[in-house]
């Protein structure tokens, strides 16, 4: 049997917007039911406030205070090592067997389960060396969780700067170094930025390696040597523990705003630079 | 004529390729020569050997010596020889950025600060590339607001902000209309009364406008080298003769 052309064109066409829609549909499914259920709970009280009787009560200020620790620790311990690891595979190592190898390890690294990398942070970091639960064995434990995502964004970041500027560059007599610090990684910026905001994006979001690491303190932490309790995890108590659904919903609720404004702010940048240097 | 280039005995390889084959040229101080040839002669792969820029290529092998002012550019630091002698290519490459930018880009390499120092070097370099009239105030704008002729100019400009030697042009107008390629040969006039220049180009005619010495390369081979009249007159070898009468290339 034949279908006529037009309506063959016609009906892919709804198809496959229909697929698009669905795709859209779930993620503000989601959305929509944490906002609605979490929402009423939330008010400033609950924001600027600490937990009392296991969270059962007050508010989630430790947890806000001890996640952003713990993705700043993350975020400023594998960049520099990611970044770095990009450069100098796409720019200095000759391509071969050893480059494939270790192309192929952060692939796997990024397939490991996030259980298991908690369950090495906390051999490694709480036990070996002593760091106890904390934020930054928390830290650590995360920054290699989300190292693969920033050296691989990072990496085609790099490979997209045309090879013509590098040539340029050199023409004009600038050394390698220069050249990757005045043109590649300038132009690789945004792209790099991205990894970032990727790796930051897992590790709010993360709770099997932080509650292993990082511990499940109420308390307000003093230092990065002190144990705090991220948001997740202070959700994931909460509900598996019966404690309160109506605090784990409010915690959601603020923990996915959250998200959006991270992402939100970091395309917003993203744009202001691409637009400065056009 | 003083000798700025002495290109000795010079054989290029890619791999197992060879593309050049055991050159012997002197290239004058303040004067154009122009390299002419069909696709895949070497021409390029000359320039290229002459800075060094494929240096870091792992199948690119020399043979030969190429001395600039009685140095052998293999004692060079590479980055010193680029910066003495220029290049441009065939299309504008600009750096994303404002003009300013790209024009400095060299100064700021090597190691100038100065923000009167850079200013005034920019200048400098613009109204040698004659572009300084076109964009004297707009050097802020982004280099993408330049047409096509504009940029070349601009990477010449470029250029000369790093005080060179030499330039080296790879078919500096080929993607370039009849308007920008005047005035791109115009600069070159001027020019080479401080540089020496060597310009690669697939335009017979544009060989006979600039050259004051034209050399003729055909597989790897240099075929001819002397004055454009002699060369496009009263050609020594067949081969030559062919070229530029449109047989082949």
């Amino acid at each position: 049997m034949r279908i006529e052309p037009r309506a063959e064109q016609r009906i892919m066409r709804v198809a496959l917007a229909g697929l698009a829609a669905l795709t859209i549909a779930v993620l503000f499914f989601i959305i929509g039911f944490i906002l609605k259920n979490g929402l009423p709970h939330v008010n400033l009280a609950f924001l600027i406030g600490t937990p009392e009787r296991m969270g059962k009560e007050g508010g989630i200020l430790p947890m806000i205070v001890g996640t952003f620790y713990l993705v700043l620790v993350a975020v400023a311990i594998a960049t520099p090592l990611g970044v770095g690891s990009a450069i100098f595979l796409h720019e200095y190592a000759k391509e071969g067997w050893l480059v494939r190898v270790v192309r192929f390890g952060i692939d796997c690294l990024a397939g490991i389960p996030s259980i298991i990398f908690g369950l090495f942070g906390f051999v490694l970091f709480v036990i070996t060396l002593g760091f106890g639960w904390s934020i930054l064995s928390g830290g650590l434990t995360l920054a290699f969780m989300i190292l693969p995502t920033i050296i691989r964004t990072s990496e085609e970041a790099i490979k997209a700067v045309p090879g013509a500027y590098r040539q340029v560059s050199k023409s004009l007599g600038a050394g390698k170094w220069q050249t990757i610090q005045r043109v590649v990684l300038p132009n690789a910026f945004p792209g790099i930025l991205t990894g970032i905001i990727l790796g930051i994006g897992r590790s709010v979001g993360e709770t099997a390696c932080v509650i292993f690491t990082a511990g499940s303190s109420l308390q307000m932490p003093a230092s990065v040597f002190a144990p705090t309790r991220s948001m997740a995890v202070h959700f994931y108590i909460l509900a598996r523990e019966g404690i309160s659904m109506e605090k784990a919903f409010a915690t959601a609720a603020v923990l996915i705003l959250l998200i959006l404004a991270i992402n939100l702010s970091a395309y917003y940048f993203m744009h202001r630079f691409i637009a400065r240097l056009r | 004529m003083k000798t700025k280039i002495a290109i000795e005995k010079l054989s290029y390889f890619y791999g197992d390729h060879q593309v050049l084959k055991e050159i012997d040229l002197n290239i004058e101080a303040n004067a154009t020569l122009a390299v002419i040839g069909p696709a895949a002669s070497g021409k390029t792969t000359l320039l290229h050997a002459i800075n060094r820029l494929n240096d870091e290529l792992d199948d690119a092998r020399m043979q030969g010596r190429i001395v600039l002012d009685d140095t052998d550019t293999k004692t060079l630091e590479p980055t010193q020889l680029r910066k003495r002698i220029g290049m441009i290519f065939a299309n504008p490459v600009v750096l994303p950025g404002s003009i300013y930018f790209n024009l400095a880009y060299g100064p700021r390499v090597w190691g100038i600060r100065n923000r009167r120092k850079l200013s005034d070097l920019v200048e400098w370099s613009l109204r040698r590339a004659i572009l300084w009239d076109e964009v004297q105030d707009r050097l802020s704008d982004p280099v993408s607001s330049l047409s096509g002729g504009q940029q070349q100019r601009l990477c010449i400009a470029r250029t000369l902000a790093n005080e060179p030697e030499v330039i080296l042009m790879d078919e500096p107008c080929s993607g370039l209309d009849p308007i920008s390629t005047a005035k791109i040969e115009e600069a070159m006039r001027e020019l080479k009364k401080d540089y020496t220049i060597v310009i690669v180009t697939n335009n017979t005619k544009q060989a006979a406008r600039t050259g004051d010495r034209v050399a003729f390369f055909l597989g790897g081979e240099l075929i001819e080298y002397g004055s454009p009249e002699q060369v496009f007159t009263a050609p020594k070898d067949r081969r030559t003769d062919d070229y530029i009468r449109g047989r082949f290339g």
